[in-house]
């Protein structure tokens, strides 16, 4: 069974559609003990992420949520809900994340050239710098939809694939158990679809 | 690099796909389910539906729809049409919508915008804009292009970006139901008047309207059709060979 954590932010039938699509159980929650009892955990997001990790944290899902990532358990934050993962945002303010991966989430604007559009918002290609078994059946290259005005910046050692807007932009990353994705594998098609695959067959 | 979208937008009224010419003369094509999952599995990269239900009955039935669309078809989902306050928000957000579309809502009401950018989202809230050529000035018209508001457009679309709308759908009711090429005029004015992504509506009629949208509007990310798609007279996927052909970038 997966969790898909629900902390009040963002609408999760699609994530949940996606899930159920693949052949996977997925259960909606904000319950701590289907945190425990899940096989992997999917912590989604949308929004802005102070507002986020306040929510998470008075939800009372965000100590249960670390415990679980340090137990081991396979765990995947989703655009909004990978930036959470990381150390610190500085999004309108500067706000701790979960700290689960070291690294932290500032404005696209500060490293892509001046005339891009913000948010980048479409679909761009994935290219791969570390291996990650979310992408066991994805080719480098493949498409996948992004919405984001912030990226993740960390060391190169956790970031699995990256993403050209007029400069390299983290895409997806790994610590361990922690998988992060800057796109929206349930907004992506079939290549959504099988990361999703993927992730629910890696091992804890 | 960013690929450049190509849209398919559905109009539903009582459960069917209907596409007028010039907004009137509506017929029959499709179920949306079944039109929204063919799209999806042969290339479109997002999907707009329009209710242009008037009734509530309608508009129970759009929602079933959207919900059963939202299950199966995994690409980006666009919803607009009847759109007038953030409870017409949550009711499509909460079926699987990933953007709405105010229209004649975001006329009306002035807050509409900024109060649902903040509930929700700037990349939530796509101002569609239906416009047309009144005395030599662009013309904002609402209640799907009947009415002339009488309001500037290139204007009113950055106000509405400025308000907090996060991409711009623009639908020349001149160039709209043609079939002679999107419009190129209108679309650059707009383009060069906001930096969110502009979808451009009205017009395509053959793969080339494609090709010369893109190369004479940079600023234009993703043009839109409906019965030229609806009807087979071009295909997405020859559509993206031709553009990938072009160097325009593209997913395939």
């Amino acid at each position: 069974m997966i969790a898909i954590v629900n902390y009040g932010v963002g609408n999760l039938f699609s994530l949940a559609s996606s899930l159920s699509a693949i052949g996977q159980t997925a259960v909606v929650t904000s319950n701590p003990d289907d945190l425990a009892k899940a096989d992997r955990i999917i912590l989604p997001g949308v929004g802005a992420f102070g507002d986020a990790a306040q929510k998470l944290s008075s939800s009372g899902l965000a100590k249960p949520l670390i415990s679980e990532a340090h137990n081991g358990k396979p765990i995947l934050g989703i655009c909004l809900g990978m930036q959470l993962l990381f150390t610190k945002s500085y999004e309108f303010g500067e706000f701790d994340g979960l700290n689960l991966i070291p690294g932290e989430v500032r404005p696209i604007r500060d490293v892509i050239p001046g005339g891009l559009k913000i948010p980048q918002m479409g679909w761009n290609a994935l290219h791969f710098t570390n291996p990650s078994g979310i992408y066991a059946t994805t080719h480098e290259g493949e498409y996948v939809y992004f919405v984001h005005s912030y990226a993740a910046f960390c060391p190169p050692e956790y970031i699995t694939a990256t993403t050209n807007y007029g400069a390299d932009l983290t895409a997806s990353v790994q610590n361990g158990n922690i998988y992060g994705v800057q796109y929206h594998p349930e907004k992506s098609g079939n290549a959504g679809l099988e990361i999703l695959r993927s992730f629910c067959g890696v091992k804890a | 690099m960013i690929t450049k979208r190509i849209i398919p937008c559905l109009d539903v009224k009582d459960g069917r796909v209907v596409k007028g010419v010039n907004f009137k003369g509506l017929n029959d094509v499709n179920s949306p389910v079944e039109l929204a999952k063919y799209y999806s599995s042969n290339g479109a990269d997002e999907l707009v539906f329009y209710d242009i239900t008037a009734s509530s009955d309608g508009r129970k039935i759009f929602t079933d729809i959207l919900r059963e669309t939202a299950r199966n078809v995994f690409i980006p989902l666009t919803v607009g049409g009847g759109i007038s306050s953030v409870n017409d928000f949550e009711r499509v957000l909460s079926c699987g919508a990933d953007k709405v579309s105010v229209n004649t809502g975001a006329i009306m009401n002035p807050s509409l915008i900024p109060e649902a950018a903040k509930l929700y989202g700037s990349q939530c809230v796509v101002i569609s804009a239906d416009v047309k050529r009144v005395d030599g000035e662009f013309h904002v018209f609402a209640r799907g292009g009947r009415d002339d508001t009488g309001i500037e457009a290139v204007g009113w679309i950055r106000r509405c970006v400025d308000a907090g709308a996060g991409e711009v759908v623009l639908n020349s009711i001149d160039t709209d139901g043609v079939k002679q090429g999107f419009d190129i005029d209108m679309l650059k004015a707009v383009c060069g008047a906001v930096n969110v992504p502009v979808i451009a509506s009205g017009g395509a009629g053959k793969i080339d309207d494609f090709i010369t949208l893109f190369r004479e509007v940079p600023g234009a990310d993703a043009g839109l059709a409906a019965s030229i798609f609806h009807f087979g007279e071009v295909s997405i996927a020859d559509l993206k060979a031709a553009m990938n052909e072009a160097n325009i970038p593209v997913r395939i």
